[in-house]
């Protein structure tokens, strides 16, 4: 039991670290707090499905299409509505929320509701880890969470995009003078935010089926592991993740899984008392900003 | 007794932004209706040094006594309601907002009422009687005028007269003077001097040595957060350390 | 003789909003006509309808009571997406006191107002400290937990809810009760912000900083704003519970936060009128859209998108504007 707890939790950490790793990571670039991410998740899904269900192309170019799709989408998003909002916090919350309202709806006014909505596994059958039975696809999140993190530290670390990303995340108008155009990285941002919602929906979304739902519960979880961890702090993520992950695979098994939302809320609750910037923001509430 | 007693007294303060010392052991005490420049070179810790007395910013290590009241790490209202008010360096003015309507925030808070006795007045003409005192000319009418079409010598004037509402026994003025031109740096020296003249204590920190020298009775150096020279102004730009600073910044 | 055109409004507005100079019965209609709007609409048109569109306008205000809490919080710098934590909770409250203790509406409905608003405002505080950002991400989050939290636990009815509550006497108790309290929000929030304390308000929202220089406690004036917006929205939630004569998990639902939120942007931000106008553009036009379904949704996160990037103006301050640049003749000797 206890050793099925750990496993388990461990792969609901990455699963949590995978949806809000894309809305952290645009927001601690371009700081725009991307509320349509839970609509884009499952468009990414749906994208999936339409295309193998209706046109039957093979799985692997409904991935890529799929990525693609939503890193199109993130750019569209960037271009067309939130250039015009720049830097009006407020209307960019209410823009991206509006739109991921609409995206999402328009899924369920099409009729997008029910069982046969699920996307394949990677890989069939399971492994026996002492005496637990774990799927392969559980592992695979696990293992794709890690591999996606270590890359994000490298890219941002030692690619040319990367840099800039960092640069502009740090102090936009000195960036702009060195020739970043901090539009462009700002749209990429986006792009790369939506991207890995998609990667998040294709790799979380055949443990069970797509639901508009869903969407809105990828947004509140990604919300919540940004409130605890601190916003766009990848540290506080990482930590948030493995901290509301375990809490919540271990209230689910001992308590019973109808508890498991509860752990979040009383995560943010406790956080919120404790530390309003979350764990590990470096945010100092009024000195970063004189 | 009192006499002897300073009105602010700093000991130890520091503060560092990943590592990098802002303010490191600095130590100052400050008469009653003395008028003390703080200056330096740029990045020297003038306003976080300014950040840290008026609660903007907390210090990690060090103690700020105000009036025989410790008011470390006290958030800034409360600071302000002690009577220390402060400008910024950057206007921070309400800009949709005609200028003596900027006044009113001031003008609202807690200590200008328990000094008026619990009873505001009439809040606006106040606040017109006050800017008339910063040099807003009644007649025309600039009082109404929106704060985003002021030019700058009067936004400054304005930043002056939204300390001034506020009653306060210290004032810290950071870099009032930047961005001013000479025959505006010396309309509001007269303002200054007549607050000088009604006991206020004050602090000034300031890159235009000139006009500061003319009105301060002691002078603080800061280089990289420490302090390097206090004194009169004449012997404090004649000590080696200060030389060294000044120069050394100025021909890298 | 010659005459000119001249705006109507020239000579009655000196120099500032606020300082009035009325010299005819002409220039006090036309400021009172604008003003009178609303309460005739509202109180006397509305008895005049049928059933159908009474009730339809009964909910109309429900939503314009919270969309015009949402401004009010917006005018201090705080974007709520989430109206319905403080449905729901008034909601709760107010079903919770009728249904086990079985306080009338009377008693149910200010004691959930009061309650509510301090309840809300209690979940809300510590975020107060934090940047605008903040805000809007939990109070998106909580209504949807507390949702869960109802459905896990079982409190207060769980999902069934609690139903068979206390109705008002008639139809148009209910009317007049909701209409009047619009109209109070409407016109004393107005009073409010054109007041000091409101300018301390927007003062907040446009830069906080200088607020907090002036010696004012900024999350003390934050909270009572929070407080006072809570507590009107808390209003809605008792209100509608004893309408529907139940209250339960729908409190919370994405309904009550959206429609606010898309009626407040369209309607035009800031004035409290915006909102309410908003309200009763939206909520009739959902009623007949009704066909529709899910694509009603569609259409209020579209109008929230385009009105938000394209027309951040709003309606109410178009007709505003248009309103003031009325002209007559005069004649010039």
């Amino acid at each position: 039991m206890l050793l099925g707890t750990l496993i388990y939790g461990f792969v609901n950490s990455s699963i949590l670290a995978l949806l809000a790793i894309g809305f952290n990571l645009t927001f601690g670039i371009s700081g725009v707090a991307n509320f349509a991410y839970g609509a884009i998740y499952i468009f990414s899904g749906f994208l999936v499905w339409i295309l193998m269900n209706t046109l039957g192309l093979p799985y692997l170019v409904c991935v890529v299409a799929s990525i693609l799709g939503a890193g199109m989408i993130g750019l569209l998003m960037y271009y067309v509505v939130i250039i015009r909002v720049k830097g009006l916090a407020l209307s960019e919350v209410m823009a991206t929320f509006g739109l991921g309202l609409a995206i999402m709806e328009l899924f369920r006014y099409f009729d997008f509701v029910g069982f046969k909505y699920t996307l394949p596994v990677f890989v069939d059958g399971s492994l026996l880890i002492g005496d637990v039975y774990v799927d392969y696809q559980r592992i695979i999140i696990a293992l794709i969470a890690m591999g996606l993190t270590l890359f994000l530290y490298l890219f941002t670390r030692h690619s040319r995009i990367g840099l800039a990303f960092r640069a502009i995340a740090q102090d936009e108008r000195t960036a702009l003078t060195f020739g970043i155009d901090s539009d462009r990285i700002g749209a990429l941002s986006m792009a790369f935010g939506s991207a890995l919602a998609a990667v998040a929906a294709i790799v979380v979304l055949p443990l069970g089926t797509i639901a508009v739902e869903g969407g809105y519960d990828v947004l509140i979880n990604a919300l919540a592991v940004c409130i605890v961890g601190g916003l766009g702090s990848t540290v506080g993520i990482l930590a948030a993740s493995v901290l509301i992950g375990y809490a919540q695979t271990f209230t689910s098994n001992y308590l019973g899984p109808h508890w498991m939302m509860l752990v979040s809320l009383i995560a943010i609750a406790a956080v919120l008392t404790i530390k309003p910037s979350g764990l590990f923001s470096h945010q100092k509430a009024l000195e970063d900003r004189i | 007794m009192s006499e002897s007693r300073p009105m602010l007294e700093v000991t130890g303060l520091s503060k560092s932004f990943g590592g990098v010392m802002a303010v490191s052991d600095v130590h100052m005490q400050l008469k009653e209706g003395e008028l003390l420049g703080v200056i330096g070179p740029n990045g020297s810790g003038k306003t976080t040094l300014v950040n840290l007395i008026t609660g903007f910013s907390k210090p990690q290590s060090g103690k700020i006594v105000y009036k025989g009241k410790r008011i470390t790490g006290w958030p800034p209202y409360r600071i302000v309601t002690l009577g220390i008010a402060r400008t910024f360096q950057m206007v921070r003015p309400f800009y949709q907002l005609p200028a003596y309507k900027n006044l009113i925030v001031p003008l609202y808070s807690p200590r200008v009422k328990r000094l008026a006795g619990g009873r505001y007045g009439d809040r606006d003409a106040v606040a017109l009687d006050l800017l008339e005192e910063v040099g807003f000319e009644r007649d025309a009418y600039v009082s109404y005028k929106v704060a985003s079409a002021l030019p700058q010598g009067y936004l400054k004037r304005l930043e002056l007269a939204k300390v001034m509402a506020l009653r306060p026994d210290l004032i810290i003025l950071d870099e009032l003077f930047s961005g001013l031109s000479l025959a505006e740096v010396a309309s509001i020296v007269p303002i200054i001097e007549k607050l000088r003249f009604q006991g206020k204590t004050i602090i000034m920190i300031e890159h235009r040595l000139k006009e500061l020298f003319r009105i301060a009775d002691r002078v603080m150096v800061l280089n990289y957060g420490e302090k390097i020279a206090e004194g009169a102004a004449e012997a404090v730009m004649e000590s080696d350390a200060v030389k060294k600073a000044y120069l050394g910044s100025e021909t890298d | 003789m010659e005459k000119r055109k001249e705006r109507i409004d020239r000579g009655i507005k000196a120099r500032s909003e606020d300082i009035f100079a009325l010299t005819s019965y002409r220039e006090m209609l036309y400021l009172l006509v604008p003003r009178a709007v609303p309460v005739v609409g509202l109180l006397a048109v509305t008895p005049l309808l049928s059933p159908y569109w009474q009730e339809i306008f009964i909910s109309t205000s429900v939503y314009a009571l919270l969309a015009i809490s949402w401004d009010l919080l917006l005018s201090a710098g705080l974007i709520s997406l989430g109206q319905s934590l403080f449905y729901g909770i008034g909601s709760y409250v107010a079903g919770a006191l009728n249904y086990y203790w079985g306080w009338s509406p009377l008693f149910t409905i200010p004691v959930a107002t009061i309650v509510g608003g301090g309840l809300c405002t209690l979940l809300l505080l510590p975020v107060l400290r934090l940047r605008g950002i903040y805000f809007a991400m939990v109070t998106l989050v909580l209504p949807i937990m507390l949702l869960r939290l109802v459905e896990a636990t079982r409190i207060l009815g769980g999902t069934e809810g609690l139903t068979g509550l206390t109705p008002f006497p008639n139809q148009f108790t209910a009317i007049y009760v909701i209409q009047l309290a619009v109209l109070a929000a409407l016109f004393g929030f107005r009073r409010l912000m054109n007041s000091d304390y409101g300018l301390i308000a927007k003062g907040i929202s446009d830069n906080d900083l200088s607020v907090m220089s002036a010696g004012i406690n900024v999350y003390w004036h934050k909270a009572q704003i929070l407080f006072l917006g809570a507590a009107v929205g808390s209003f809605a939630g008792a209100f509608g519970t004893h309408l529907d004569m139940f209250a339960g998990m729908p409190g919370f639902a994405l309904d009550y936060s959206i429609m606010p939120l898309a009626a407040a942007v369209v309607g035009g931000t800031g004035t409290f009128a915006g909102p309410l106008l908003g309200a009763f553009i939206l909520v009739p036009l959902s009623e007949i859209l009704r066909a529709l379904g899910a694509l009603r949704i569609v259409f209020y996160g579209l109008f929230l998108v385009i009105f938000v990037v394209a027309l951040p103006e709003g309606i109410f301050h178009y007709c505003q504007r248009k309103y003031h640049q009325f002209e007559r003749w005069v004649s010039v000797k």
